[in-house]
């Protein structure tokens, strides 16, 4: 048998429950692929070795018990903005450097109920505020395909442990593409559920309108098995769905046939890498073959995604921030009055993008400019998901590419944040309207992945896993494997 | 449109209780009005009459449900995690008087 570390998540949960082989041993052999790999991957902030072990025997106890654990033994790796009881969170930031979490979040408690056991925390731009890893206060993690090159984010951590092999699942979350950016980077697949499916209990806030968990996996079977233990409505998130969660691998064998796919090609006209773009158009035609019919859609205000979006997101952070006080958790800066310890110790917590954003965000939340940044801000949100609305009339998903260009050089885009926030473009909008999209590798441009994303209508990732499986039927590229052995 | 000066960024960081060096007011500044500019092309669009979304909620986030008590986190494991307590509560310094 080949090295448990090379095999799916759905291939080790079954083997394992087989009693082939023990849940310690999946385990171990994923401790020491990220021994050997993570010096020059460096996705994990911390990896919890005799943790992860000593869980796996538990595991291995409920196999024996005759529990039938969807995830048996299956590795899972964690953005440290989730909170894992016992371990620390530091949400890739210094002020909460040493802040250790007093409870599990409701998606990793799913995920062990299920029978995955958690072999670490990943980094992340700082307070997931980043598109490439480089706003982490503790250090950048590299692109398994090129070290020169970012993983994306801000779930680059979570994105890069797929791509390398060092788990097959992990955990990010996405506010404005911060698992799909990264997974079409790495070449691995991401889901960003409906705003709701997911409880975002022991998740550290950025924008609460516009958050949201999701799973990376190689292949689309695997997300959706996770997929299938994350959803669920839970008491603890108010803004948890009790949308009923269908059963996902029913859908993952139907087919294309009959599926209409929307291409928005004036939104994707501009500022798309060629190569990128040829990639995207082979996408399309191999979707036409599997019986999928492309059909013409507008999304007219789609281009004014992404300043919207730094309008809404920057002003729900500039609140969920203020929490960071150096009053009752994380770092605090000594100084005569408490009016000037919380200065000095925000300033001396927070990277320069999170001051950057909390500016912004408060400046449009201010006197006299509310209206006319914040308010509008709001109404062209609503614009964008009524084109969506109208979209949706006449496809059944949407596909664009999920990035403009593959992965870019460290320190490329780090003077230039509008540079940065264009990494965006293509996912911004389904947060702004709540809905959910997905990233598949659509294969490699230059040797570097890209992307190819489908948005889906409200709690209908059921579509999007299908069109995704039968897409990874249909061609090779979720196989392809970064150059690190 | 807004002109953001570094005055601006200083009024603004002190309504955010964060103090900024010379150098990144500056930066700041030079940086935010990039974004603005960038966000102005949302002034062109007509919004008469369309109702702000606060939140991409697809359900009423206002359900009726039963309050009923849950365990919580004890007292000692909240204050664990602040960087000075003392007899069951966080101790900040003096904000009153003197």
């Amino acid at each position: 048998m080949s090295a448990a570390w090379t095999q799916t998540a759905a291939t080790l949960a079954a083997r394992v429950r087989g009693r082939e082989f023990s849940a310690e041993e999946s385990i171990r052999a994923h401790l020491d692929r990220v021994a050997a790999t993570d010096p020059r991957v460096r996705a994990f902030l911390r990896v919890r070795e005799e943790q992860a072990l000593s869980e796996a025997r538990a595991v291995d106890a409920r196999v024996a018990a005759g529990e039938a654990l969807p995830l048996a033994g299956v590795p899972v790796a964690i953005k440290d903005v989730l909170h894992v009881a016992g371990e620390p969170t530091t949400c890739g930031s210094r002020i909460l450097e040493g802040y250790v979490a007093p409870y599990t979040a409701s998606a990793v408690a799913r995920l062990q109920q299920a029978g995955a056991v958690v072999i670490g925390k990943t980094n992340m731009d700082e307070f997931a505020m980043g598109s490439s890893n480089e706003n982490s206060a503790y250090f950048p993690t590299a692109n398994p395909w090129d070290l020169a090159r970012v993983p994306g984010g801000s779930s680059g951590g979570s994105a890069a442990a797929v791509a390398a092999s060092q788990s097959p699942l992990s955990l990010g979350s996405d506010t404005g593409g911060s698992i799909r950016q990264p997974a079409a980077l790495c070449g691995i697949v991401g889901l960003k559920p409906t705003y709701g499916r997911v409880s975002r209990y022991g998740l550290v806030a950025f924008a609460s309108s516009l958050d949201q968990i999701g799973p990376f996996a190689r292949t689309v079977e695997d997300a959706a098995l996770c997929a299938q233990a994350l959803f669920g409505r839970d008491e603890r998130d108010s803004t948890s769905a009790a949308q009923p969660v269908p059963d996902f691998t029913a859908s993952l064998g139907s087919g294309a046939r009959g599926l209409r796919i929307g291409v928005p090609e004036a939104f994707i006209a501009s500022g798309l890498d060629p190569a990128v773009e040829t990639l995207f158009r082979a996408a399309l035609d191999d979707l036409k073959r599997e019986g999928a019919e492309i059909v013409p859609v507008e999304l007219p205000h789609a281009p004014h995604a992404i300043a919207t979006y730094y309008l809404v997101a920057t002003a729900e952070a500039s609140s969920n921030l203020a929490r960071y006080d150096g009053v009752r958790y994380g770092l605090r800066v000594e100084a005569e009055d408490l009016k000037r310890q919380y200065g000095e110790t925000r300033d001396r917590g927070f990277g320069a993008e999170v001051k950057r954003r909390i500016i912004l965000g408060t400046f449009v939340l201010s006197s006299g400019y509310y209206d006319a940044y914040y308010k509008r801000a709001q109404q062209v949100r609503t614009l964008i998901r009524r084109d969506f609305e109208r979209a949706f009339e006449s496809c059944d998903a949407i596909a664009t590419p999920t990035t403009p260009t593959p992965a870019f050089r460290f320190g490329e885009k780090t003077d230039d944040p509008l540079q940065m926030y264009l990494a965006d473009v293509f996912t911004v909008p389904a947060n702004l309207a709540g809905l959910p999209g997905i990233s598949l590798p659509c294969g490699l441009a230059g040797g570097l992945p890209a992307g190819l994303q489908f948005v889906g209508r409200p709690f209908d990732e059921a579509t999007l896993f299908r069109l995704g499986a039968a897409y990874q039927r249909a061609t090779n590229h979720h196989e392809a494997r970064p150059p690190l052995d | 449109m807004a002109n953001v000066t570094q005055a601006t960024v200083e009024h603004v960081a002190g309504l955010a209780r964060l103090s900024l060096t010379a150098d990144e007011k500056e930066r700041f500044a030079r940086q935010l009005q990039q974004i603005l500019e960038y966000a102005e092309s949302i002034q062109a669009l007509d919004v008469e009459g369309v109702a702000p979304m606060s939140h991409a909620g697809l359900e009423t986030p206002l359900r009726a449900e039963p309050a009923e008590p849950q365990p919580g986190l004890e007292r000692a494991t909240a204050l664990g995690a602040a960087p000075d307590a003392a007899d069951g509560l966080f101790r900040v310094p003096k904000v009153i008087g003197g």
